[in-house]
């Protein structure tokens, strides 16, 4: 073999070569380390750290608090499908008409708040959502004759607070997406339908909803997985987990029983339930997208 | 007028778009009230959205005692600029070298990024090899599993390997992008192998034909990974969070974080501070809005 065929068949490895390296050190590696973890029992057990099989698991299960933290994220995850997404599917609609101007201007505009931390934008909403000095309460519950909401202080407040966040931070890319899908959709559709006499409600119906289909998949896929994952905003806005918990989720738990209470193995557990309940959301999901596809 | 069937173009949107010109006067007053429904409310959410950025960027001006005072105004009783020269000063939170740490985190972590998922998308893309196939389902199977599952066993073997509360410790793992590697996988696509057979006959090295042949062809797919990788480090919050553990090592999400969390009063302060961090952002996002805009939709569109 000459030289050049030898580093030709070569090559491919070496530039795959420092992704794997990578990859197998910081992502493989934790990933079998995180499972093997979660089976044993914390170094400061009476015994140090054993194996104790599915246990951490078991104790998950009966765990309160990881109930009420599971519920919430839950309730934000629903927030997000039945909420953000149907709102960014009405303002795509709105920026996919041919007559609206500036809607470039209208797209980056919305958009803007995706681009910036999430940290960033949960410190700017505890003023935001303030009760007594909150731009919210102010000028938007008060003036309507409600009594002001304590947004940030009131345990059944805690997951609309965050909702309302996540609404004004993903409608914007939500929209995006969609607007793409929708400007995918041949014109020609809609001309034949209109001669076929068809409303407008009709043509949303039959063409638009049916053809959006993949990237209302990737849009709810997206949504459900990000909810799970939902962090940084609860934990500063909250300062914690809020109010009698009503702000504690999946990820703060993770966070609180690794860093705060120091139970490795509890905490190396709920990253992997997390991992088996997005699988299965995904599944699911898959699922009911695939049964609209039999039709 | 010709024969063909007229299609009633206001009945919808994009059927129109060829006739729109000179249609106003034509408008009837049902559509009409259409059309200012859907501009008020594409309006009212434009306030909606500008509201909190402008009521930060406001509050930053503002002394704690006007923050907190009813009745509650948008426009500062008192401007002031003692927040900045408060924060910048360094007195209660090392704000400067925070910013330091988060342009060293964010140019090292896009940077290795970039290049690491180039090399392996030229990879994949452009040659046959064993275990390919494997190899990239591995890759894509890391896109299905959060990152967050990683985070306990990341830790600790940050601690065994000594890297806890150094750069390298986000930079690193950050670097690691499978997201990356596919996005560049499906841009070197379009290079064209003749090109590259060329360079061989010429004598080129496999190397030289990725850095001087293929590069300069997907120059706009990288711009639009490095613009993706450039927003995730430097507004990333829960990794930096857990590897960095002392003020003068983290980066701007933490500080403010921690300042937020640590100095509840000291609000017009924290204010000016998230301004000085989101302004780097719009810039960057103002000034490569169009790159932006297919970076992230990259993932819609395939998936």
């Amino acid at each position: 073999m000459s030289w050049q065929k030898f580093q030709r068949a070569l090559a491919p490895y070496l530039f795959i070569a420092p992704f794997f390296m990578g990859y197998a050190v910081f992502w493989g590696y934790p990933v079998v380390n995180g499972f093997w973890t979660s089976l044993h029992s914390e170094q400061f057990d009476p015994g140090g750290r054993q194996w104790i099989g599915f246990d951490n698991y078991r104790d998950l299960v009966s765990d309160d608090r990881f109930h009420h933290a599971l519920v919430n994220t839950t309730q934000y995850a629903l927030g997000s499908i039945f909420v953000i997404v149907p709102t960014a599917l009405v303002i795509a609609l709105a920026l996919n008409i041919a007559w609206l101007r500036f809607r470039g201007g209208f797209r980056m505009a919305f958009l803007l708040p995706n681009v910036v931390s999430a940290a960033v934008i949960a410190i700017m909403f505890v003023l935001v959502l303030d009760r007594n000095y909150g731009v919210i309460n102010t000028y938007l519950v008060e003036p309507l004759g409600m009594e002001p909401i304590d947004w940030l202080g009131s345990p059944s407040w805690a997951m609309p607070s965050l909702i309302l966040l996540g609404l004004w931070r993903y409608v914007g890319i939500n929209s995006l997406y969609f607007l793409v899908g929708l400007q995918n959709i041949p014109t020609e559709l809609y001309e034949a339908a209109a001669l076929d006499g068809a409303g407008r409600w009709r043509m949303f119906r039959d063409i638009t909803l049916p053809l959006l289909r993949p990237v209302m998949l990737f849009v709810v896929t997206v949504a459900i997985i990000g909810s799970y994952r939902l962090f940084a905003e609860p934990h500063i806005l909250f300062g914690g987990t809020g109010p009698n918990d009503s702000a504690l989720t999946v990820m703060t738990y993770l966070y609180i029983m690794a860093f705060q209470s120091v139970r490795f193995g509890y905490a190396a557990a709920i990253g992997y339930t997390l991992v088996v309940i997005i699988a299965i959301l995904s599944i699911l999901q898959l699922r009911v997208f695939g049964a609209f596809r039999e039709d | 007028m010709d024969a063909q069937p007229q299609v009633d173009t206001t009945r919808h949107p994009d059927a129109q778009r060829s006739t729109a010109v000179g249609r106003t006067q034509r408008l009837g007053i049902p559509e009409l009230g259409l059309r200012s429904v859907i501009y008020i409310a594409l309006i009212a959410g434009l306030v909606a959205t500008a509201t909190p950025f402008v009521w930060t960027a406001l509050a930053s001006f503002k002394t704690n005692s006007d923050i907190f005072r009813a009745p509650v105004t948008f426009i500062p009783r008192v401007w002031t600029i003692d927040n900045y020269t408060n924060l910048v000063s360094g007195e209660t939170v090392p704000f400067v070298r925070q910013f330091v740490n988060s342009c060293i985190v964010t140019v090292g972590q896009t940077g290795l990024a970039v290049f690491i998922a180039c090399l392996a998308g030229f990879g994949f893309a452009k040659y046959e090899f064993v275990g390919k196939r494997i190899l990239f389902v591995l890759t894509l199977i890391t896109l299905m599993i959060p990152f967050e599952v990683t985070i306990v066993p990341l830790f600790n073997l940050m601690v065994e390997i000594g890297w806890l509360n150094t750069y390298q410790s986000v930079i690193v793992p950050g670097a690691i992008n499978a997201f990356g590697v596919f996005l560049m996988r499906q841009t070197m696509l379009a290079v064209p192998d003749e090109l590259l057979d060329a360079g061989r006959v010429d004598g080129a090295t496999e190397f030289r034909l990725f850095w001087q042949v293929a590069l300069p062809l997907v120059r706009g797919g990288v711009a639009v990974l490095a613009l993706l990788s450039f927003l995730n480090a430097w507004n990333d919050y829960l990794w930096p969070l857990i590897a960095l553990r002392s003020p003068e090592m983290f980066t701007l999400p933490i500080g403010l974080a921690t300042l937020s969390g640590l100095y509840r009063v000291e609000w017009g302060m924290i204010m000016s501070g998230a301004v000085l961090t989101t302004l780097p952002v719009l810039i960057v996002f103002y000034l490569t809005r169009n790159y932006l805009i297919s970076g992230l939709t990259a993932g819609a569109l395939k998936g």
